[in-house]
């Protein structure tokens, strides 16, 4: 009797587990899960989705696992013994196929899903799409307005339900721009631009980092993003534009050393700054700097 | 002064005192790594042991001999692994806000890339390795592997590798540019240092041992089986081990090349993955990732090996689906070379290639989820004992399954934008290495523990070991996958308060903590067992009541292995004869050939280390040295003859019968 009842407190120990983790992503601020944009909750959308056909294999394999492990423990004298039982055309059949047929469904989900979430490919809006060039510097991120013709340094701010291209570049080594309640990441990379579109649906302050490695400073590399209505993002255009500060070739080079904590607003950008940038990698002997 | 510093630069190149001068972290490590090898060499002397270490175990050829040595280096490079995990831990758990932890940036992305590095390539493939040369020959029912001089080369080569990787802590610095080290961050330009070398000198030593005994073991396997053992007969460990040197030999290659081609940029200013001059470091990241991928099944495959022996002998009954599981272990070694670029879905490469490399991920899910549905019903109507390779197992398939969801979510490429780098991705890794390589290595070091050295493993113990590993593996893993979902990002030294993710990575810390109480349970049962030998000698050869032919002979096993050739009609040989009960016959014996013990291995991977540090330091002296050492011993060694000695059929009669009566 007693013997029977052993399992009972890792029972009661998982699902207190279980239940601590239910309640931790309940009452703290889950990014990923609780996504303010376009993109964000698509995302979320698949990852519920692919979880939850993976559990239909998951969950088979958890109670066979400890029904099997109980039923036949040795103690047991009840159970029946087949030590030559080692083949079976139709259960192997049943778990090469049944997988398969999860797999082929998962398979044109991740076609389609792949497809209408490339990064590359334009949001569809009736709003005008806007443009935002993003650079990763040693261990800051440059934004780069092109059409309102200001810069930012690790902060920037876009208008709510605006589809935003993300045109993203390195001055350095390889980074990763990502803000995770708008939507999935992209890599920047020197001498190139990577493109990714992103539409924020609510208004906030919402944390951007970089996720890849970067050297010294790469944890300081964080980036507040400000979604605000139109006239917000109209009204701070107007701010920066005030600011003192010009980006130019000479600014730029002191703006591109190595360091951290690094927050400012340029009035103006020299036009083809972003050009001069990602350019100067294809130009023989300029690699090196 | 001029002069002076000439000359210096010319007998020890780049390296200068301030490469010596070390903070207080750095020192406490290089003071513990040099009281153990004080302490190490002092016992060696008062005991009078060097003679017998360097006769019994350095120059020893026997692939059992070389096995346990493969798996002392990785439990001593596991222990260094972890330090740096219990360091990362607390780093992470107490640097927040204002406070800056326990050590600078720098450090800290130091100590990430040395645990990911020595986890691989020194405590993960040592382990695979050590098991692979104490079972594989018994199995096949061979007196040896195929190439035993070759073998011992690709153990030192392996050692000096972790020795280089080591060395990088008293002397200068290691990478900081992750395990990886994707350019341009590890290119001259952003890593002057010597680290980045240290990385890539130690791994193309080591990598140049693991291509060998890659070679090695398909050559063993394909040449040297037992009269009558078809392959359709083979062990399935073997069957899995085969697959997975299969893959070390078309994947070690391309991990040479493309370290080489990254020293060519760093050594000699060339272009091949620089930001500039034509270079592209996303090439890099697509070939490491070439190599990178199959990696993971060729640590994986093994262990998927040894529990397919753990759950057919403590469930007493036939491998289920023993064809199934064979074509399981050749879709997965095929597929693992077609899905690397999932590793890079955030690179741009557009719609169709990451849906098509998604795609192909996923379908290595159904030959791995039908070798669970096989082992699970190798269980169905067997009569199960829960010795602790059984509980190994069984915390696997939990962990494993796990894990292998959240592999599922990261292989649908818009999942993954959300997902990757974030430490979601490191706790589903480590789901899959830990529970599947770790786990699966530990259920066969205890499980073939008493054919090697002739005593078990205290049980009691063991399960201690087990508990704690499972409970502080979720406690350290399941907080990783909810701060990922938060948008922590891996590899970060600081934080800030307000992200909310302090309490999680305390958790993660405490879990840590258990699981280094469960490796000093570990520790603690191979000293109690070492103890109570007497009392647990496995006097029959055969402890676990075992199938295969490893348990047909005494334990442990002498030197020639099987002083009679098996003959093999079926599968699982050893349980077939037991079930038969056929009376034993007078053996006949014969002469045997063994290989005479040589020190040439040490001394080939002794100059390759001396190569490698010259290297490192750019010492062209010092290279030259260590290349001609190499290729002279190699010389030597390959034109000298009488490297066998014959062990009489009158001697093997008499170690026989001295075997046997302690049965």
């Amino acid at each position: 009797m007693l013997k029977k009842y052993r399992f009972v407190p890792l029972i009661v120990l998982v699902l207190t587990g279980i239940a601590a983790i239910g309640w931790w992503l309940h009452v703290s601020h889950v990014a990923v899960l609780q996504p303010k944009g376009v993109i964000g909750h698509k995302e979320r959308q698949l990852i519920y989705f692919a979880l939850g056909l993976s559990l239909l294999v998951v969950i088979p394999v958890f109670i066979m696992l400890f029904t099997f492990a109980w039923k036949y423990r040795a103690g047991n004298k009840k159970a029946k013994y087949e030590p030559t039982f080692d083949h079976s055309r139709m259960l192997e059949t049943v778990w090469w196929l049944i997988p398969t047929v999860l797999i082929l469904i998962l398979s044109v989900v991740t076609w389609q899903s792949s497809h209408a979430l490339d990064p590359y490919k334009p949001l569809a809006s009736n709003k005008k799409p806007m443009t935002i060039q993003v650079v990763s510097l040693d261990w800051k991120w440059l934004f780069i307005y092109p059409e309102q013709h200001i810069a930012t340094v690790n902060f920037m701010q876009m208008p709510k339900d605006t589809p935003v291209t993300f045109e993203l570049t390195s001055d350095s080594v390889m980074n990763s721009f990502w803000i995770p309640e708008l939507g999935g990441q992209m890599y920047s990379m020197p001498g190139m631009t990577t493109k990714l579109h992103l539409e924020a649906n609510h208004t906030g302050d919402f944390q951007g980092s970089s996720a890849n490695i970067s050297g010294a400073g790469f944890a300081s590399m964080r980036f507040v993003a400000h979604v605000g209505t139109d006239q917000e993002f109209a009204r701070w255009v107007q701010t920066v534009r005030r600011s003192p500060n010009r980006l130019n070739q000479s600014t730029y080079s002191v703006l591109a050393r190595p360091g951290i904590g690094f927050y400012n607003y340029y009035s103006t950008v020299d036009r083809d700054l972003y050009d001069t940038i990602t350019m100067k990698y294809m130009m023989p002997g300029m690699g090196t700097m | 002064m001029n002069t002076f510093g000439h000359m210096a630069n010319i007998l020890v190149g780049r390296l200068t005192w301030h490469d010596l001068q070390h903070n207080m972290v750095t020192m406490t490590g290089v003071v513990i790594m040099s009281l153990a090898l004080v302490a190490i060499i002092a016992a060696l002397t008062y005991f009078k042991r060097w003679k017998w270490l360097w006769k019994t175990w350095i120059t020893s050829l026997d692939p059992k001999k070389i096995g346990v040595m493969y798996i002392v280096v990785s439990v001593v490079m596991l222990l260094r692994g972890v330090s740096d995990a219990v360091m990362m831990r607390a780093q992470q758990a107490t640097s927040v806000g204002t406070a800056h932890g326990i050590v600078p940036s720098e450090q800290f992305q130091q100590v990430f890339t040395a645990h990911g590095t020595i986890m691989i390539f020194f405590a993960a493939m040592g382990l695979m390795f050590g098991l692979i040369n104490l079972v594989v020959p018994l199995q096949i029912g061979a007196r040896d592997v195929a190439f035993p001089f070759l073998n011992s080369v690709s153990f030192w080569l392996y050692v000096m590798g972790a020795v280089l990787i080591n060395v990088s802590l008293p002397i200068g610095e290691f990478s900081g540019a992750g395990w990886l080290n994707y350019p341009p961050l590890s290119e001259l330009a952003y890593s002057p240092g010597v680290g980045v070398d240290y990385w890539i000198w130690g791994l193309q030593i080591a990598g140049a041992g693991s291509l060998l005994s890659g070679i090695n073991f398909i050559v063993t396997i394909l040449k040297m089986r037992a009269p009558g053992m078809r392959l359709m007969k083979m062990p399935m460990f073997t069957w899995s081990v085969l697959g997975s040197m299969s893959l070390v030999v078309f994947a070690f290659p391309i991990l040479t090349v493309t370290l080489a081609l990254l020293f060519l940029d760093r050594a000699m200013g060339m272009h091949f993955f620089t930001g500039g001059g034509g270079g592209n470091a996303m090439m890099y990241v697509n070939l490491i990732w070439a190599w990178g991928h199959p990696e993971v099944y060729i640590l994986i495959l093994p262990a998927f090996g040894v529990f397919s022996e753990v759950v057919a002998t403590f469930s007493r009954k036939r491998l289920f689906g023993y064809t199934s599981m064979v074509w399981a272990i050749w879709a997965i070694v095929l597929l693992s070379f077609t899905v690397w670029l999932h590793h890079f879905f955030t690179m741009g490469a557009g719609a169709d290639v990451n849906a098509f490399f998604g795609i192909m991920t996923m379908i290595i899910a159904v030959p791995t989820g039908v070798k669970i549905f096989n082992w699970l019903f190798t269980m169905f109507r067997g009569k199960i004992t829960f010795a602790t390779p059984m509980l190994w197992f069984m915390g696997f398939i939990v962990l494993f399954t796990i894990g292998g969801v959240a592999g599922v979510l990261l292989a649908v490429p818009p999942a993954d934008f959300q997902l990757h780098n974030s430490l979601f991705l490191v706790a589903h890794f480590h789901s899959m290495i830990v529970s599947g390589v770790l786990f699966g290595y530990f259920a066969g070091v205890t499980y073939w523990f008493p054919k090697v050295f002739g005593f078990r493993l205290n049980e009691r113990l063991g399960k201690c070991a087990f508990w704690c590993w499972l409970s502080g593996f979720v406690l350290a893993f399941v907080p990783l996958y909810i701060l990922g979902l938060m948008g922590a990002t891996r590899r970060l030294d600081h934080y800030d308060k307000s992200m909310g993710w302090q309490q999680l990575f305390i958790v993660a810390g405490i879990g840590v903590g258990l699981v280094c109480l469960g490796i000093g349970f570990q520790v603690l049962q191979f000293a109690v067992s070492y103890l109570q030998r007497n009392k647990t000698r496995d006097l029959t050869g055969d402890p676990w009541n075992g199938r295969t032919l490893e348990w047909a002979i005494t334990s442990p096993a002498p030197e020639y292995n099987f002083a009679i050739q098996p003959v093999v009609t079926t599968r699982d040989a050893f349980w077939e004869q037991k079930q038969r009960k056929t009376s034993v016959q007078k053996p006949q014996y014969h002469d045997i050939q063994v290989p005479k013990n040589t020190g040439f291995g040490v001394f080939i991977a002794g100059f390759a280390f001396l190569f490698g540090f010259a290297m490192v330091w750019s010492i062209t002296w010092l290279s030259v040295v260590g290349m001609l050492g190499m290729i002279l011993c190699i010389i030597i060694r390959t034109t000298s003859d009488h490297t066998e000695r014959t062990i009489k059929a009158a001697r093997l009669a008499e170690m026989e019968v001295a075997g046997g009566t302690k049965a």
